[in-house]
């Protein structure tokens, strides 16, 4: 492998037979770059599925009251059902092995103003868990906590551009906004991923509200978040126990399909991954197919080199060359080949990935990689079968009596 | 040098064997030149391949050196030839992509002669022939006589026992062949082993004994008086 005289070979036959060594090294390269491109499509196109569930929290249930279809002990169809602070206490301690936190939320539109600024934004009442739940970034001061929640503290936590729109440059914590008529002190701001519309929000603790809207304990929603462990079957199975738990103590038929609604964010999530699993392993396949023909595109290639070397492969052998040394050089010369076309093909693949970026997000395509490793194994792979490849022929080549190869005009 | 022993060889085509060459019994001494002489299919290229080691008999045996060239894998045959035998052939047979010198130092490549020793052997075999001047030449910018010469260079390249050349003049015009044949019985003078396969007379009366070869058999093996190329030369 290290013989300096076999590299200065190769190196003379390759620099005189230019056209043939550019064909098979073209072939090489195109099927690593198509491979790594599509690769990194697949992996991009998965990243944008996973994006629209990044800004949020996915081990989540999220319950809402409905209209009941059906009577039962006594109630008409067509109740509303609404829940309260009971709900959520009885939620927290009975099912408290399977679930993080819990929290409601109370959603009312407000006029929210600052000095001379005024805006409306939505305003969102709820516990310190909510801050999981939509994954706020507090920047600067603090969420809401449990004593604001027990002491029904007049406490606001505003959005980046809430902050921006009524403060400008001003630092808005320890200062008083108006809501709806009454003072809230903000106490923390926050960012979110989730883009403008999240950071327009306002939270207040859900007592405060309560207290405001006239003493009742009504909630629009519960939200809570599980343990992760418990996987995806444990979160259906907890779904389901905290629908029959809800329905009895609100006295819904068990069989009625409305009346309660729950959405349940990790099998949401599941669908989509197994699609985009899917996308990935049609593109993984098609990946496949490109370095499968990229590996019949050497062999048929070598199978040429061959043929048409088959003169001066006779030659070689009358003057002394060993079948070895036959087999040695031609398997020599394709390795050598396939690894600069291969890592080539790699390399400019990688570049367009890297060239590509974020561009083709309006197609679904985000962040288009592929990871090293994965890269490199396709690249070794098609190395090690363009040796393959070529050992075939190289070796029949070897064994041609020297005369039938001379003969060979 | 060689000996030859009861000889036979077959081809087995189609519907019958074929049988080439029918128990030939051929010795030659150290510093002959022989010329082998027959029509085609009197079996003398096989002949040459068997001595050539290109090719193995069916039976009866072959000594080249005191070494019995029997049952070689390809490996050992490659060594033998590279170590005993320098081919010339009648379509030169040069590697079209390499130059004369890189052609020449082939053979010595292939005995893992370091690269320097081997192109200053190279160049010394070339002057040998005359071709001193024209060593960075490929093949396609050499004439007919000059390709044969750049063939002779490399298979001397190896310092071989023993000179096999296979109608080195069949694809050369006369002045040309003659020239040829000064240069090889120059060699022949200088110890070397020669046995060349030809149809045409006047090449064999260049050589020292012709053995005639027809069906597969020896029908005449005589010396005879040596015709100097060099006095056909203008």
């Amino acid at each position: 492998m290290w013989n300096r005289d076999r590299w200065v070979e190769i190196f003379e036959t390759l620099s005189k037979n230019k056209l043939r060594a550019s064909l098979s090294g073209f072939t090489i390269a195109m099927g690593i770059f198509i491979f790594v491109t599509l690769y990194g499509f697949g992996n991009g196109l998965k990243n944008a599925f996973n994006q629209f569930f990044l800004d949020d929290a996915t081990n989540t249930l999220w319950v809402y009251g409905g209209q009941t279809s059906k009577p039962y002990k006594g109630f008409k169809s067509r109740r509303n059902i609404e829940f309260d602070n009971e709900d959520l206490d009885q939620l927290a301690t009975d099912f408290a092995y399977f679930i993080e936190g819990v929290t409601p939320r109370i959603t009312r539109a407000g006029e929210v103003s600052y000095k001379t600024e005024s805006n409306s934004y939505s305003v969102r009442a709820v516990g310190p868990v909510h801050q999981d739940i939509e994954k706020s970034l507090v920047y600067s001061g603090r969420y809401i906590n449990q004593s604001d929640v027990k002491d029904y503290t007049k406490n606001a936590v505003i959005g980046r551009l809430v902050a921006k729109d009524l403060f400008k440059y001003e630092d808005p914590l320890g200062k008083h906004v108006i809501i709806n008529d009454v003072a809230f002190k903000v106490v923390g701001v926050f960012s979110d991923e989730g883009g403008d519309n999240e950071e327009r929000m306002v939270y207040i603790p859900y007592t405060t509200q309560q207290r405001l809207l006239g003493g009742s304990e009504e909630i629009d929603q519960i939200i809570l978040t599980f343990r992760p462990e418990i996987g995806y079957a444990g979160a259906l199975q907890l779904e389901s126990n905290i629908m029959k738990f809800l329905k009895r103590k609100h006295s819904i038929d068990p069989e009625d399909p409305a009346g309660i609604f729950i959405r349940n964010v990790a099998s949401d999530l599941k669908q989509n991954q197994d699609f985009a699993s899917i996308l990935q392993y049609i593109v993984t396949f098609v990946g496949l197919g490109t370095l499968i023909a990229g590996v019949i595109g050497i062999s048929n290639i070598m199978v040429y080199v061959v043929r048409e070397r088959t003169k001066e492969l006779g030659i070689r052998k009358a003057i002394g060359a060993t079948p070895k040394s036959i087999i040695g050089m031609i398997l020599h010369e394709s390795i050598f080949i396939t690894t600069i076309a291969g890592y080539t093909g790699l390399f400019v693949g990688v570049g367009t990935l890297v060239l590509i970026g974020d561009n083709l997000e309006d197609f679904f395509i985000v962040d288009p990689q592929i990871h090293i490793g994965t890269a490199i194994f396709a690249t070794i792979l098609l190395i090690v079968f363009g040796a393959v490849a070529g050992y075939v022929p190289a070796k029949r080549a070897a064994r041609i009596k020297p005369i039938i190869a001379l003969r060979d005009e | 040098m060689i000996q030859l022993n009861n000889i036979h060889k077959s081809y087995n085509l189609k519907t019958n064997p074929l049988h080439v060459l029918k128990g030939i019994n051929l010795s030659i001494e150290e510093g002959e030149m022989v010329a082998i002489m027959g029509a085609s299919g009197s079996g003398k290229s096989t002949l040459l391949n068997i001595l050539g080691m290109l090719d193995e008999a069916d039976s009866g045996t072959y000594t080249l050196d005191d070494t019995p060239i029997v049952q070689l894998s390809e490996t050992k045959a490659a060594q033998y030839r590279n170590k005993f035998l320098g081919f010339v052939f009648q379509s030169f047979n040069l590697i079209s992509y390499k130059t004369a010198l890189e052609n020449v130092s082939l053979p010595l490549y292939y005995q893992k002669i370091p690269r320097k020793e081997r192109l200053i052997k190279a160049k010394e075999n070339l002057d040998k022939v005359g071709l001193g001047e024209r060593i960075d030449h490929v093949p396609s910018e050499l004439s007919g006589g000059e390709k044969q010469r750049v063939a002779i260079a490399r298979a001397l390249a190896s310092e071989p026992k023993v000179l096999l050349a296979d109608e080195p003049t069949g694809a050369l015009d006369t002045k040309t062949s003659y020239d040829l044949m000064a240069l090889i019985q120059e060699i022949n003078e200088q110890g070397k082993t020669m046995v060349v396969i030809t149809h045409e007379h006047d090449i064999a009366n260049m050589c020292k004994r012709i053995v005639h070869l027809r069906d597969g058999v020896i029908v005449e093996d005589k010396k005879i008086k040596q015709v100097k190329a060099k006095d056909h030369v203008e």
